[in-house]
């Protein structure tokens, strides 16, 4: 297309939302309120998403050796679980390390407890991948001397199970959403099609090509969604500025972080963006298709 | 010019428009077409620009397959014929100039020939002067003049004209016939819808007679045959 043509349909798209100043303003609204809700969707579940990959790395495999292995069992026991495909690390702690860090944790009372100790000695075992945690616990509890293997079982996968039912019905409530936005939209464009029916007419008549008289229409609609994206983008980043400023004090040196300012929020508003702009051609393109039919 | 072949035409609601019509116009003829309300000249002219489709039948205008045409390529078609109506059909909100300029703006002529044709051809239909005036300032003639001269601003082969002076008094409607002649004269093939008798009978072309969907006559320089 020649610059001139596309300068050409800049103008008329322009005018055009001008012409039809409460209809732009209603439909940019709605993809506003369509957006911002999505910025906001995608804010938190890319963050439980982030805390839950962290919680996930943060399993160990806490196993418990047998009272009856001496410490050349426990040091064969040690090399099997390294040699162990799928095991990252293996730290060893005895049992007075454990009391120790016990007495840490819960106060002095427990050092009761140092005359006749309880615990056992512990072998901290962490998978490569966390998904391997549950195949690597259940490979180490047949070996011998091992009195039992405790990892976050179950606790993960609740997790999980949450993130996604969050996940599908913040979808579906989008999905609503983005099509009311979208049939606005539509119902925008419509509206100055039949504004400017006679001029389409003798658009056609005179020989102009299909997409010459689409192109301004399109356009129309992505104006309308760029313009409802603004608002959506300077709040989402506003908002996550300043939860990311509050958080991130109080997180520091904790296993939980949330996702950086930078450069998740260009990401997040590119995001929103693009979406403006496939709501606004795809409503357009709605109303065209039953108007324009040659 | 223009070629039809055993045309048929049948609306969805099941009216029969065209009955399989037989027609050849050469280049540079004028030609009236004349008939009862409903006797077919509407559909006959609009499947010249392919606003409607013959149902079955073979037809050609300059050298185009209407029958065989894609969608796709209509605008072409239309490119190649200037179409004048009874009510005029000018954009309101824009002025003499920009409404002859708009047919060869929206098929992307260059800017500096744009000029150069609108103003010869606001010329030849009298109205340089008032280039800068909106329809609604203007007589009927002279809207059906700017008409007239966006329908031809593109140099077309052919223009179809469907009742141009239904909407004018008798005056005003000779000097649009006068102009229609004179387009004639620089070989521009005219095809008139008309219930004009007086212009028919007086202007002496070609007259063609459709009723019922068929030509039922077909003379040179015949008369306009029905009572006023």
């Amino acid at each position: 297309m020649k610059a001139r043509t596309l300068w050409r349909h800049f103008r008329e798209s322009l005018k055009s939302l001008g012409r039809n100043g409460w209809m732009t303003f209603a439909s940019a609204s709605a993809v506003t309120v369509t957006l911002l809700l999505v910025g906001v969707f995608v804010l938190i579940m890319m963050n439980l998403n982030k805390v839950a990959d962290d919680l996930e790395n943060d399993v160990e495999i806490k196993v418990f050796v047998s009272l009856v292995a001496d410490e050349n069992q426990i040091v064969e026991l040690e090399n099997d679980i390294g040699n162990m495909p799928g095991v990252d690390t293996v730290d060893f702690s005895t049992k007075e390390d454990e009391l120790t860090s016990l007495v840490m944790d819960f106060g002095d009372e427990l050092s009761l407890f140092e005359q006749s100790n309880p615990l056992f000695d512990v072998f901290y075992v962490k998978a490569s991948e966390p998904q391997q945690t549950e195949v690597v616990a259940s490979e180490i509890i047949q070996l011998e001397n091992i009195e039992d293997v405790k990892y976050g079982e179950g606790k993960i996968e609740k997790l999980f199970n949450v993130l996604n039912t969050g996940r599908n019905v913040g979808l579906v409530l989008i999905l609503a959403l983005l099509f009311t936005a979208m049939f606005l939209i539509s119902n925008t464009i419509r509206i100055t099609i039949v504004a400017r029916r006679r001029e389409i007419e003798i658009m056609k008549l005179v020989g102009a090509t299909n997409w010459f008289v689409r192109i301004p229409f399109i356009l129309e609609g992505m104006w309308l969604g760029i313009l409802g994206s603004i608002v959506p983008i300077a709040l989402v980043a506003t908002l996550y500025y300043n939860v990311t400023n509050f958080a991130e004090p109080r997180l520091s040196g904790e296993m939980i972080q949330l996702l950086e300012f930078s450069p998740f929020i260009y990401q997040v508003s590119a995001l929103i963006l693009v979406m403006g702009v496939f709501i606004g051609i795809w409503g357009s393109f709605m109303s065209i298709r039953k108007f324009l039919r040659v | 010019m223009i070629e039809m072949k055993k045309v048929y035409k049948k609306y969805p609601n099941g009216i029969v428009a065209l009955n399989g019509l037989d027609v050849e116009i050469k280049q540079g003829e004028f030609v009236y077409i004349v008939g009862p309300s409903g006797a077919g000249k509407s559909t006959f002219i609009k499947m010249m620009y392919r606003e409607e489709r013959p149902t079955s039948g073979q037809m050609v205008v300059d050298g185009i397959n209407l029958a065989t045409l894609k969608n796709k390529k209509v605008p072409l078609l239309r490119r190649s014929i200037g179409v004048v109506f009874q009510d005029f059909k000018l954009l309101p909100r824009l002025n003499v100039y920009e409404n002859v300029a708009f047919a060869l703006e929206v098929i992307e002529q260059k800017p500096a020939a744009i000029r150069e044709q609108v103003e010869n051809v606001l010329d030849l239909v009298g109205l340089k002067h008032k280039a800068r005036m909106f329809p609604t300032e203007l007589s009927g003639g002279e809207q059906q003049r700017v008409s007239i001269a966006r329908s031809i601003v593109n140099t077309p082969k052919v223009v179809i004209a469907d009742e141009p002076t239904g909407n004018l008094d008798p005056e005003t409607a000779w000097d649009i016939m006068h102009l229609f002649e004179q387009i004639n004269a620089k070989g521009t093939t005219i095809l008139m819808a008309t219930h004009n008798r007086e212009i028919v009978n007086t202007m002496r072309h070609r007259v063609i007679a459709i009723e019922g969907g068929l030509i039922v006559r077909d003379v040179a320089g015949g008369d306009y045959g029905y009572e006023g």
